[in-house]
């Protein structure tokens, strides 16, 4: 087994709840693996069973070939955790928070300090600054160095991106490359579907089940359907208008647009007329490129 | 060792980081010191007293100048016996002397108000004491021991301090544990290799600190401000004392931390499960002994209720620690269940 973290049919309950169902994940050392899916999937049962938070109801999981149940202590000192919210002390400075993460875990911070030289940069400026008084960019910044610090060999992010501004997010993910570059794991999960792309390969888990694994471009192309995007003056009598067609088999709002998946007798230019002699002004149906999203929803409507 | 510094020195940046929270630790025993010991007092002064007399002897005239310079009764003088139900119903007294001659003795009545029990009581035993000084037939002669002047302040200062530590130390620690389960920081420090041990440690250490200090200022005040007597050997038994009760308040606290989820529950339960019982069946205010057999049972299992009663001993009567070993043993039991028990669930809580 090459794989640096391997999870095998792993179940996890709160009460009656079903959290987590059978999942079964293999995770190879260097990876950029991202855990996606809707809030509420599972993710963060995931990532504190793996911390060493909370043990399986069935199942098991190894860390670095350790077993996360029976060598909880050695797991964690492989493992650098960093849990959904950005769980700092906010009275204290970010210097404050740095060294007391590192001296919990008996690293020093200058010895280290190259790994967290690149994220750190932007927050040396200001040391003394509370963590509380931080931007929702900084304060990611500060806990993933807080999670660094002592050179762990997997990073586990829970949802890093959640809260967080889009050219903070765009920077995250660069960072995110240049540590796999330095040949740490990293299992990364966020509710972003087009976090997904950046991603080396990805699992998709929704309620407690993994949908699918591998690598983005592969999992699109198992969608293996016509796509078109429609859109009109009035969107939300499109949608209906649509979901009247014979040979649309799906239709739901995707983004600005809407996103149509049709058999093959579709004719975009006829449903155009077709809408058009319903009332709606403006009516433009393209092919789409499909994505991660509507594999989603493909995935999840089959479900129900 | 290097990680619980850390961790001490991070619980103390906590602390000084909130300078309302620190300040209103340390000015609530210096307030609650300095309000019942003087302001707030059990002793009743200035009880207003009628007079209804039938016909005026030697006696009864001695009786009612005994009244007058009496610095616990305001004499409003003789009334009529027609008027003396008017006078309480209005409220214009507190109590009516009756004083009637028959047949060469005098026979006395008391009428008190007792709307205000307390007030009653202490009337109703200073009238009789004022009244009866005239008969010389079998005189009682009362020896007050240890208080004299029956100063209410030697019987708050223990109770206060009982409260106070319980307040201080179980709130405040049980506060700062689960103030990190809500933020999800103590989540971080479970995931690190550190030991629960650790944790604990890390966590009672500070505020066993601060509670030592917070110890110091009662002691200066109690000794200082309120007068307690004073002897070397009875401040070391009170410093004995109250550092196992500090412990013990502790424990208290780590173990609210381990079995509720946020913050408002861990107020919650330490004001109720254990502000109210301490204030109301450990004897601060309420005498155990006047309370019903069953709450008297309950207060058995208050450990404020052995820890006031012992400080009582020590402060006020001084007495040395031999005679003190049935409070020493329950304390130092519970503080070692309590403490076990604390880690225990806190253990499995954290893993």
């Amino acid at each position: 087994m090459n794989a640096i973290v391997d999870i095998s049919r792993l179940s996890a309950r709160y009460g009656r709840t079903t959290a987590l169902d059978d999942v079964s994940l293999q995770i190879d050392k260097g990876e950029l693996f991202g855990v996606i899916g809707p809030d509420g999937a599972g993710k963060s049962t995931l990532y504190k069973i793996l911390a060493t938070l909370m043990p399986p109801v069935s199942g098991g999981a190894s860390v670095c070939g350790l077993d996360i149940v029976k060598d909880y202590r050695d797991v964690r000192s492989r493992i650098g955790y960093m849990p959904e919210r950005f769980s700092l002390y906010k009275d204290l400075s970010v210097q404050e928070n740095l060294k007391f993460f590192a001296a919990l875990f008996g690293a020093s911070v200058r010895k280290n300090y190259d790994l967290i030289a690149p994220i750190f940069r932007q927050l040396e400026r200001f040391p003394d600054r509370k963590a509380g008084a931080l931007s929702g960019g900084m304060k990611q910044k500060l806990a993933l160095s807080c999670a660094l610090i002592h050179r762990p060999e997997i990073l586990l992010l829970d949802e890093p991106t959640t809260g967080v501004d889009a050219v903070s997010r765009s920077e995250f993910w660069e960072i995110l490359r240049s540590l796999k570059n330095q040949g740490i794991t990293i299992l990364v999960s966020t509710s972003y579907m087009d976090e997904a792309n950046l991603c080396q390969r990805i699992a998709m888990i929704d309620r407690g089940r993994i949908l699918g694994t591998d690598t983005p471009a592969r999992l699109v192309d198992r969608l293996g359907e016509r796509l078109f995007a429609a859109r009109a003056d009035n969107m939300f009598r499109l949608l209906e208008e649509l979901r009247r067609l014979p040979q649309v088999k799906e239709c739901y709002t995707f983004g600005a647009t809407l996103h149509v998946v049709v058999s093959d007798d579709f004719d975009p230019q006829q449903a155009a007329r077709i809408m058009e002699n319903c009332g709606l002004k403006d009516v433009d149906i393209t092919p789409a490129k499909g994505t991660i999203e509507d594999l989603f929803i493909k995935l999840t409507a089959n479900e129900h | 060792m290097a990680i619980l510094n850390a961790l001490i020195k991070k619980e103390s940046l906590h602390i000084i980081r909130d300078p309302r929270t620190l300040l209103i630790t340390l000015l609530m025993p210096l307030v609650l010191l300095l309000l019942f010991g003087f302001a707030i007092s059990t002793e009743v002064r200035n009880i207003r007293i009628c007079a209804v007399v039938d016909r005026h002897t030697d006696e009864t005239r001695a009786i009612l100048e005994r009244f007058r310079c009496n610095e616990y009764f305001d004499f409003q003088g003789l009334v009529a016996s027609t008027e003396q139900n008017r006078m309480l119903e209005e409220g214009l007294t507190d109590a009516i002397l009756i004083l009637r001659s028959a047949s060469g003795n005098t026979e006395s009545q008391i009428i008190v108000d007792a709307s205000n029990t307390t007030m009653a009581q202490a009337a109703t035993g200073y009238i009789e004491s004022v009244v009866s000084g005239q008969s010389g037939n079998s005189p009682i002669i009362s020896s007050t021991l240890y208080n004299p002047q029956l100063k209410s302040s030697y019987n708050f200062v223990p109770g206060i301090m009982g409260m106070i530590f319980i307040l201080i130390c179980a709130i405040m620690t049980s506060v700062s544990i689960v103030r990190e389960k809500e933020t999800g920081t103590l989540n971080l420090l479970i995931v690190s290799p550190i030991r629960a041990y650790t944790i604990i440690l890390g966590k009672l250490i500070p505020y066993f600190i601060l509670s030592a200090v917070i110890l110091a200022i009662v002691l200066l005040l109690a000794y200082g401000v309120l007068g307690m007597p004073y002897s070397p050997a009875s401040i070391v038994n009170v410093v004995l004392f109250s550092l196992m009760y500090i412990l013990l308040s502790l424990s208290i606290g780590l173990l609210i931390s381990a079995l509720v989820r946020t913050q408002m529950a861990a107020l919650i339960v330490s004001a109720v499960a254990f502000m109210l019982p301490v204030v109301m069946l450990s004897g601060m205010i309420f005498p155990i002994d006047n309370l019903p057999v069953v709450l008297q049972w309950v207060s058995a299992v208050i450990p404020a209720r052995w820890y006031i009663a012992a400080m009582r001993k020590i402060m006020v009567q001084e007495i040395s620690i031999e005679f003190l070993v049935r409070e020493l043993t329950i304390l130092a039991s519970t503080t070692a269940v309590l403490l076990t028990l604390a880690i225990v669930k806190f253990k499995s809580a954290v893993r």
